[in-house]
């Protein structure tokens, strides 16, 4: 079984900061991260190699710096890595990043079980896994809080959904998107560390992995940002003070006004 | 199509560097901007550079497509529950009307259900001018293959111009997988559409890294052009009394639909109030210390008919199940009150509650985050003010 972990570098966005008098964000000393949600897709993957056997591979697809990212993978575990750069990824949107992504796993093959978080802190689209599944015409399970059992021919797994979990049975090759309920991730070895730094992370180009070349970056996209803002802020409100009892016939009298009692 | 900075103009003034929204600008060695893949294609950089230094170069490649003309009429895709009409459904027909008065176009609902005849003629009451039906009794029960492939040869026999669906996690599952295999584009979880007067193209607005930043965003060159709209950020469409409206039913064992994944089974979480479709929540943060608090918040809430949510540190701390996180990594949500108990606002929970229409917030800790984003702020102790709330509210009968 191959184990195939699609992971993002994203900035940390509880950073954002606006300057106030240029209105622009303040970049200055933000850090990248791994996407949250990822964590728990790459957890997952090693922990099905642990109880069923099998490799785990991870890609990114972005900058140089992303190979960060990937470096971090190893470092908890993950076997095979690979970085999917290259200028002509520019300006992808969902749709080219899963067709990108889908070229890459097409390449490392044999692959089982492909795992995403359930979407980017970023973006926050959760475009890329379904639409992936779709590239690779395989099934696709999103939402998934827990895999109950990994057979020779299919999975079985649990989807959160806004009111209920369903169980559900796909055939192996699936996709799935995963919640952070699904597991507690690890933290690094120290093993993981040392083979994180020794590890030279393989690069793979458009023409490393192949494919319509009207697909790839922003002639493959066709969504288009056309402007971007800043939303204002909330009007301030008004914040009380005081004794409790005060302050809860204060909130009686506000329950009222707003009709709730 | 590229990007490019030209070498020559470039001053490395970093004005760049700080609008890129992707952070994909780099100062590099010899002191000009470099862009890395990264780029969203914003063009903001393109905008603010004061040299003009950055262009966009070439033509963009298109793959061949049908006369984009020929795509008319402005769907939406009705989502059941408990097999009938979400409330979702009248929020996407509410702003398909609002769309159609601009385009002149129809507005069309989609139903998969065991029983459609009457769903349509609720859907027609609001406005609706024409209902496309799969009827059969597998239908209520959500399948993503199945929608996938009903939805995709539909678009494919009557090619609409604009095709929306709520971005609940079921719209979220199985509408990207519809899009790719259209290949058209799609914007996840908008708050807002409006049709550009000119060119007559639908603009997709979506709050973007963290509600940070808003993004309008649209699909020029291919067709349907799709989106998911955000639950509560648009007004439902009411009813306007008896209406007509066409039905077209297809048959649904013609479309030859086969569903790879299986059912096993389902079984529902601790409480049934839907968190996005609540008109009021009661949230519980840190603040509560203790996952045996947590029944006071349940209390509070029942007592005011609100469902109960909480923040990333209570349910990383085990005290409620995650499908009751509020936040960037829980859910988003947009009630008309919403009651912040014990949590302090964090940006990622905020980014989950902050389009509520009346905030509330109880926290002891008056420079609290979650103040700046409440209508109404209390600074108190919410171990002394809920349990007397709760008295008051009980003793009221």
């Amino acid at each position: 079984m191959k184990y195939v972990v699609c992971i993002k570098q994203v900035p940390d966005t509880m950073d954002v900061r606006i300057d106030p008098e240029t209105k622009r964000i303040v970049r200055e000393g933000i850090p990248s991260i791994l996407n949250p949600y990822d964590a728990y897709a790459l957890e997952e993957a090693i922990r099905l190699k642990e109880r069923f056997g099998g490799t785990t591979v991870a890609i990114s697809m972005g900058p140089p710096q992303a190979e960060a990212v990937l470096k971090e993978a190893i470092s908890l575990g993950i076997d095979e890595v690979y970085l999917l750069s290259d200028r002509a990824f520019a300006g992808s949107d969902t749709l080219a990043t899963s067709y990108t992504l889908s070229r890459a796993i097409r390449k490392i093959g044999d692959f089982s079980i492909v795992l995403c978080g359930r979407e980017a802190m970023d973006g926050s689209t959760g475009q890329v896994g379904p639409e992936l599944a779709e590239h690779l015409e395989i099934p696709v399970i999103t939402y998934v809080s827990k895999i109950i059992s990994l057979k020779e021919t299919y999975i079985e797994c649990v989807q959160l959904l806004e009111d209920h979990y369903e169980t559900l049975r796909s055939p192996l090759p699936v996709v799935i998107t995963v919640v952070k309920e699904i597991n507690e991730p690890r933290l690094p070895s120290l093993k993981g560390m040392l083979r994180a730094k020794k590890t030279q992370i393989p690069v793979w180009t458009k023409n490393d992995i192949g494919g319509d070349d009207v697909q790839f970056g922003q002639d493959g996209s066709p969504t288009k940002v056309v402007e971007i803002w800043r939303p204002e802020i909330k009007k301030e409100g008004k914040t009380f003070t005081g004794e409790s009892d005060e302050l809860v016939e204060l909130l009686i009298q506000e329950l009222k006004k707003l009709g709730v009692i | 199509m590229e990007i490019k900075v030209n070498k020559e103009k470039c001053t490395g003034c970093r004005i760049c560097v700080d609008v890129c929204p992707a952070g994909a600008i780099e100062i590099n060695e010899e002191g000009k901007a470099n862009i890395n893949e990264n780029c969203t294609f914003c063009r903001l950089c393109v905008k603010e550079c004061p040299e003009n230094a950055i262009e966009i170069v070439g033509e963009e490649k298109k793959r061949p497509q049908t006369e984009l003309s020929q795509y008319k009429g402005i769907w939406f895709f009705a989502e059941l529950k408990n097999g009938e009409l979400s409330h979702v459904c009248f929020e996407l027909l509410g702003i398909s009307l609002k769309l159609a008065e601009i385009l002149k176009e129809e507005v069309c609902g989609i139903i998969f259900s065991s029983d459609g005849e009457q769903k349509a003629q609720q859907l027609f009451n609001c406005g609706a001018d024409k209902v496309y039906l799969v009827e059969d009794a597998s239908l209520d029960q959500f399948r993503q293959d199945i929608y996938v492939c009903l939805l995709t040869e539909l678009i494919k026999k009557y090619k609409p111009n604009i095709v929306l669906a709520s971005a609940t996690m079921i719209g979220r599952s199985f509408i990207p997988q519809t899009a790719a295999r259209l290949k058209t584009g799609l914007t996840a979880d908008c708050t807002d559409l409006t049709i550009d007067p000119e060119t007559k193209l639908l603009q997709q607005i979506r709050p973007t890294y963290g509600g940070n930043l808003m993004a309008k965003i649209i699909c020029e060159n291919y067709r349907p052009q799709m989106a998911t709209i955000r639950p509560k950020s648009v007004e439902e469409a009411k009813p306007t009394g008896n209406r007509n409206g066409t039905i077209i039913k297809e048959n649904f064992s013609a479309f030859n639909a086969t569903c790879r994944v299986d059912l096993v089974s389902k079984e529902s979480v601790e409480q049934t109030i839907d968190l996005q479709e609540a008109e009021i929540i009661v949230s519980g943060g840190r603040g509560l210390g203790d996952g045996k608090n947590f029944d006071m918040i349940r209390k509070f809430a029942q007592l005011i008919g609100a469902a109960v949510g909480a923040s990333r540190a209570a349910v990383d701390s085990g005290w409620i199940g995650y499908p009751h996180q509020v936040g960037q990594t829980g859910k988003t949500v947009k009630p008309k009150i919403y009651i912040a108990c014990g949590i302090s606002g964090a940006i990622q929970h905020l980014a989950g509650m902050s389009t509520s229409d009346y905030i509330i917030a109880i926290n002891k800790d008056q420079n609290a985050p979650i103040f700046k984003v409440a209508n109404l702020g209390i600074v108190g102790d919410i171990f002394e003010i809920i349990p007397r709330l709760i008295q008051r509210l009980e003793s009221k009968g």
